[in-house]
């Protein structure tokens, strides 16, 4: 977990106001510590790439919670497909080739 | 096998696209040349190299391509390329050569993905794809909606998870210990920290998260804690390691010490002729909780900080009679 000063020190460019705001406007959601909020890995992981958004990609500060919104539900997908699929693989062989056969997963490859 | 069709059926559509838009473009060239890496020639204006840079950021940031593994050697190559020609001054020493195209190598960090991809346990996991799913009556209704119907919309909705980061003394964590917090209103939470609770593990506490909607639950407050270090004691799981010194004379002729453990000093016997390295265990002196670990006393024998002429007088005399090889055990092994 990592503070404040931390996570500016540690993204290139990033100032603690710009910071400030993304976690006011729930981009960036840290837990709260007991000396101020607090930094897990996936924050830092968000910060960087929201700073990659805004300034490299010139993606409009009323563009970025739409892509951090889709994004999020395409990982959100991703884990369902994923959980999917795993019900699936649990299955017995007869079963599992059904589903393949009528998801048409097998046979256009 | 099952996994793979699956997802390729669903990850088709992405790469098929990604597929199309490399075609459009010259292909990589892992020559390395940042112009190439662009897809443009030495006389391209700053103007031309941001423009291309921002074209192949969006198209290949790995955030953005979540299923594509090779998105992110090309946005690096992409982005070190931009780093050396979007700078004027950099640009214009790498054209005379003086610097390469790999000196400006950044430092290695993760991508978002790989934390978001990892599993759905994130504060920015998102339902919203598939809510829906739900609401229908056909067999996703089943599956996508977890332990019984509190998740449907316009009904009555739980209130959120609160994470909390607590730092938690090394012996506090070995003993247990109980703690009250402040929430933001301002009430107090006591906790339990349970004796034996590891770095990064989080505690729920009930009900204590942001309040329901519609008359729903109230969320948990997730509670992770941090567990600090000890100067004397280490901690490996449910054992306590310790380094003691004893002197050469409880080490020849062995003897009691005392020994301090998480719960208190104890006595210990040092049994004559211990050498350095030599591991005592103390039984049920590490981790508490209902399963006790142990403390592993690691013996090292430190020599008094002024040998006098007596004890080397007596060792020169000793040695005479008594020599003896301690490392016959490393013979031939070079």
């Amino acid at each position: 977990m990592l503070g404040e000063t931390e996570v500016i020190r540690l993204i290139q460019g990033l100032s603690r106001r710009r910071l400030r705001q993304w976690v006011q406007a729930g981009w960036v959601l840290p837990a709260r510590g007991e000396r101020g909020a607090s930094f897990s890995e996936i924050d830092v992981a968000r910060a960087r790439l929201i700073l990659h958004l805004q300034r490299d990609m010139k993606i409009g500060a009323d563009a970025v919670p739409i892509v951090l919104s889709l994004m999020d539900q395409v990982y959100g997908l991703r884990q369902e497909l994923r959980r999917l699929a795993r019900a699936v693989e649990a299955q017995p062989d007869t079963v599992k080739h059904a589903i393949l056969r009528s998801a048409g997963g097998g046979s256009s490859r | 096998m099952v996994i793979g069709a699956l997802a390729q059926a669903a990850g088709r559509s992405i790469s098929e696209v990604g597929a199309l838009l490399r075609l459009g473009f010259r292909g990589w060239d892992l020559s390395d040349d940042p112009y190439k890496v662009l897809g443009l020639n030495r006389q391209a204006s700053q103007d031309d190299i941001q423009k291309a840079y921002r074209k192949l950021a969006k198209k290949h940031h790995p955030d953005l391509n979540p299923g594509d593994r090779s998105a992110e050697e090309k946005f690096k190559q992409v982005s070190q390329a931009y780093d050396l020609l979007g700078d004027e001054e950099k640009r214009r020493r790498f054209d005379r050569g003086e610097i390469d195209a790999q000196g400006m190598e950044r430092p290695q960090h993760r991508y978002y993905r790989e934390y978001a991809d990892a599993g759905a346990d994130h504060p920015y996991a998102s339902r919203a794809g598939f809510d829906d799913f739900a609401d229908s009556d056909d067999i996703f209704s089943q599956f996508f909606t977890r332990g019984g119907g509190d998740r449907f919309r316009n009904v009555r909705m739980r209130g959120g998870d609160i994470r909390y980061h607590l730092r938690v003394d090394f012996l506090d964590a070995v003993r247990g210990a109980r703690r009250t917090l402040t929430l933001p209103d301002g009430s107090p939470l006591d906790i339990e920290i349970p004796a034996g609770v590891e770095d990064g593990q989080v505690l729920r506490v009930r009900g204590k998260g942001a309040p329901g909607l519609n008359g729903g639950e109230p969320g948990d407050a997730l509670i992770e804690m941090e567990i600090g270090e000890h100067p004397v004691f280490r901690r490996e799981g449910r054992d306590i390691h310790v380094d003691l010194p004893i002197s050469i004379d409880e080490a020849v002729l062995g003897g009691k010490v005392e020994v301090p453990t998480p719960t208190g000093n104890v006595t210990m016997t040092v049994p004559a002729g211990a050498s350095s390295g030599r591991t005592l265990r103390l039984r049920g002196k590490g981790v508490q909780g209902r399963t006790k670990g142990d403390q592993l006393v690691h013996l090292s024998v430190v020599l008094p900080e002024r040998i006098d002429p007596e004890l080397e007088d007596f060792m020169r005399r000793w040695r005479e009679q008594h020599r003896y090889d301690p490392r016959w055990a490393m013979k031939g092994a070079a």
